[in-house]
């Protein structure tokens, strides 16, 4: 199983968060390190690529509500990509999709327009 | 005792104690003489030690077999080889050719090469010896390892797992491997055959006995299934087999798992141990060893095992380990720790863990030594059970209830998206029995039981939290959540309910369960 860890870098104006592993309690240091880096970066949007994650559970779901919450108050943008099927249900069920926008693959995401705040799309 | 000398007189050709067989008659004029044979005890030997130069047979007055042979022979003179005070060798002469007496230089000539001679022959002696060792070391060395390979070769390889049962082996063959051996057979009525035995003498001929009865067993027990019977037959087969001096201890017991039932014989073995809710009690029944006399009898006796209950087989090189006193490590310790509450792979490693306390570094293992452990883990599965197991209560081993789940329902053909759904309720149910019913000890045990019947597949996840209700299942408030009022904990319970059809609870004074539910008529209408 693989550790989880997380990586940050630019593309155009988003900082993307590569994430790798799994996203259960012990990612939560790593993760939020991994926010504030691409928060310092500037203002633009935060785009968290899943394209490598395994493995999410409640608990990881909690983590990610975390950092939606401390965006929200940054009034930043954040998105999705690369969630495998699974865990794009998962985040539908959970309404995190309400809350983000969720784009297949990181062209996408970071070719998108920056959400207006992070009120998200109530549906 | 040292062996007696034998003594050629040719032209130093052979070392004096070379093999006294018939040679055929290579001497150079073709005079060779018939070997001399010298007793160890023969005035000879002492004389040629302390003698101090050649020595004249003919003006020798001694009480000699030897001298007399000797002499008979045509031997003349005799050189001692002694080496650091030790008669190593011998020149022995004729008469010299010239048919001359030995000159003072001659004598001079062969003191001198006596002088040069003996402890080169000493150095050849010694590596000569040290060869020999090493081969016999070799000699042993591979004669251990093919009894460890056919030992092996008739130990089980894989555990039976009935249904509501736990079941565990370990063996550890000694250096020089002894006759330990216990196998599994698979009888009729879903019944299990169980034997542990252990055969005299170690090494080869032991693993050959073992070899024997362990095929003779299998051969005999699934006809005729009563273990008094199995063993009294097994023992007629054995008797014109069994080597001088050898004999096989042996239990035999037959268990129904479905009612927990256990008829036992014994052929001379240690006495089971059986610990139930009245402690530990010792299954006995009288019988002879194996292989002794034909036409034996067999007590056969009989015990059941509740929920709970555990059997403990053994052989004797548990109990009989001696510690570094020379105290043994005894019977009466092994019940006590036999009664102590563990169960399964948990009890043979108290075992270990208690002979590595009581033996210390550096032991030395004397004997082989068999554990195999049985326990009633429950009520009786249901039909239909796919798989049953159990998890320590550590962090993570969610993910392993995940694997083992998902790898068991795959006979089904569930659609991917189907497993993947299961595969998150059955973790997350499996965190919150780790972390809210045994609250991360993991010595408390979460069980896990899947099966199907009908149109319904069932995972069954129990932990030993009976004192607290599962609570209700709620939608947690994102936007609570998001503004900070809620915390952003909380999904585990709605999740597993999204996952599966239904979500079922129950509770008793010990255990909680919480049953998921995947209804399989569904399957096409889903991803």
């Amino acid at each position: 199983m693989a550790e989880f860890r997380a990586t940050v870098r630019r593309r155009d104006a988003a900082s993307v968060v590569d994430l790798h592993g799994q996203i259960d309690m012990a990612a939560d240091g790593p993760l939020g390190a991994a926010y504030a880096e691409a928060a310092a970066q500037g203002p633009g949007p935060i785009v968290l690529n899943f394209e490598h994650v395994d493995y999410i559970n409640s608990t990881g779901i909690a983590l990610i509500v975390g950092l939606l919450a401390r965006a929200r108050t940054e009034r930043r943008s954040i998105s999705a990509c690369g969630l495998i099927d699974h865990y794009r249900e998962i985040f539908q069920i959970t309404r995190l999709s309400d809350f983000m926008e969720i784009h297949p693959d990181e062209d996408s995401a970071a070719g998108a327009p920056a959400a207006a705040g992070n009120t998200g799309r109530q549906s | 005792m040292r062996r007696p000398w034998t003594l050629r007189r040719s032209p130093g050709d052979r070392q004096p104690d070379a093999p006294a067989s018939p040679q055929p008659d290579t001497g150079r004029l073709g005079l060779e003489p018939p070997p001399v044979e010298i007793a160890p005890n023969d005035p000879l030997v002492a004389y040629f030690q302390s003698a101090s130069g050649p020595v004249d047979l003919d003006s020798l007055e001694l009480d000699s077999p030897a001298l007399a042979q000797l002499r008979s022979t045509g031997s003349r003179m005799v050189v001692p080889l002694v080496s650091q005070g030790e008669l190593i060798g011998l020149l022995n002469l004729g008469p010299r050719r010239s048919e001359q007496e030995y000159s003072v230089d001659d004598r001079k000539l062969l003191q001198d090469l006596a002088g040069h001679a003996a402890p080169a022959v000493r150095v050849a002696q010694l590596v000569r010896e040290q060869q020999a060792e090493i081969r016999e070391r070799e000699r042993i060395e591979q004669e251990l390892e093919v009894a460890r390979l056919i030992q092996q070769r008739f130990l089980p390889h894989e555990l039976p797992e009935p249904p509501g049962w736990h079941v565990a082996a370990y063996y550890q063959p000694a250096r020089e491997v002894g006759g330990d051996f216990y196998d599994f057979l698979e009888l009729p009525d879903g019944q299990l055959g169980i034997v542990v035995g252990d055969v005299t003498d170690k090494g080869v001929p032991a693993a050959l006995v073992m070899a024997t009865t362990h095929s003779v067993l299998r051969a005999e027990a699934p006809r005729l299934v009563a273990p008094g019977e199995v063993l009294g037959r097994v023992n007629d087969l054995l008797v014109p087999e069994m080597p001088a001096h050898m004999f096989v201890t042996c239990l035999y017991a037959v268990l129904d798992p479905a009612s927990g039932r256990l008829r036992f014989a014994n052929a001379g073995h240690n006495l089971p141990y059986l610990r139930g809710a009245g402690g530990v009690t010792e299954l006995r029944a009288t019988g002879m060893p194996l292989g002794l006399l034909p036409g034996m009898a067999y007590e056969e006796k009989e015990a059941a095992l509740a929920p709970g209950d555990d059997l403990l087989l053994h052989s004797d090189g548990l109990a009989e380990a001696h510690g570094p006193e020379r105290q043994m490590f005894g019977f009466p310790r092994l019940a006590k720790l036999a009664g102590e509450g563990a169960g399964g792979q948990e009890l043979i490693d108290l075992l270990l863990s208690e002979l590595g306390k009581f033996t210390g570094p550096g032991w030395e293992q004397e004997d082989d030594i068999t554990l195999v452990t049985l326990r009633r883990t429950g009520a009786e599965p249901a039909a239909g059970t796919v798989t049953e197991f159990e998890l320590a209560s550590e962090p993570g081993n969610e993910r392993i209830a995940i694997e083992r789940v998902t790898a068991a329902v795959g006979d089904l053909h569930l659609p991917g998206a189907r497993v993947d759904r299961l595969g998150t309720a059955v973790g997350e149910a499996v965190m919150n029995a780790i972390e809210h019913g045994n609250h991360n000890r993991p010595e408390l045990p979460v069980g896990v039981r899947v099966a199907v019947s009908g149109a319904e597949l069932s995972v069954r996840i129990t932990d030993q939290g009976g004192d607290r209700p599962i609570p209700q299942v709620e939608r947690p408030d994102l936007e609570a959540k998001l503004s900070g009022e809620q915390s952003p904990r909380g999904w585990g319970l709605f999740l597993i309910e999204s996952m599966v059809d239904e979500l079922r609870t129950s509770v008793d004074e010990q255990r909680h369960t919480i049953e998921l539910i995947v209804h399989l008529e569904k399957v096409g209408d889903h991803g």
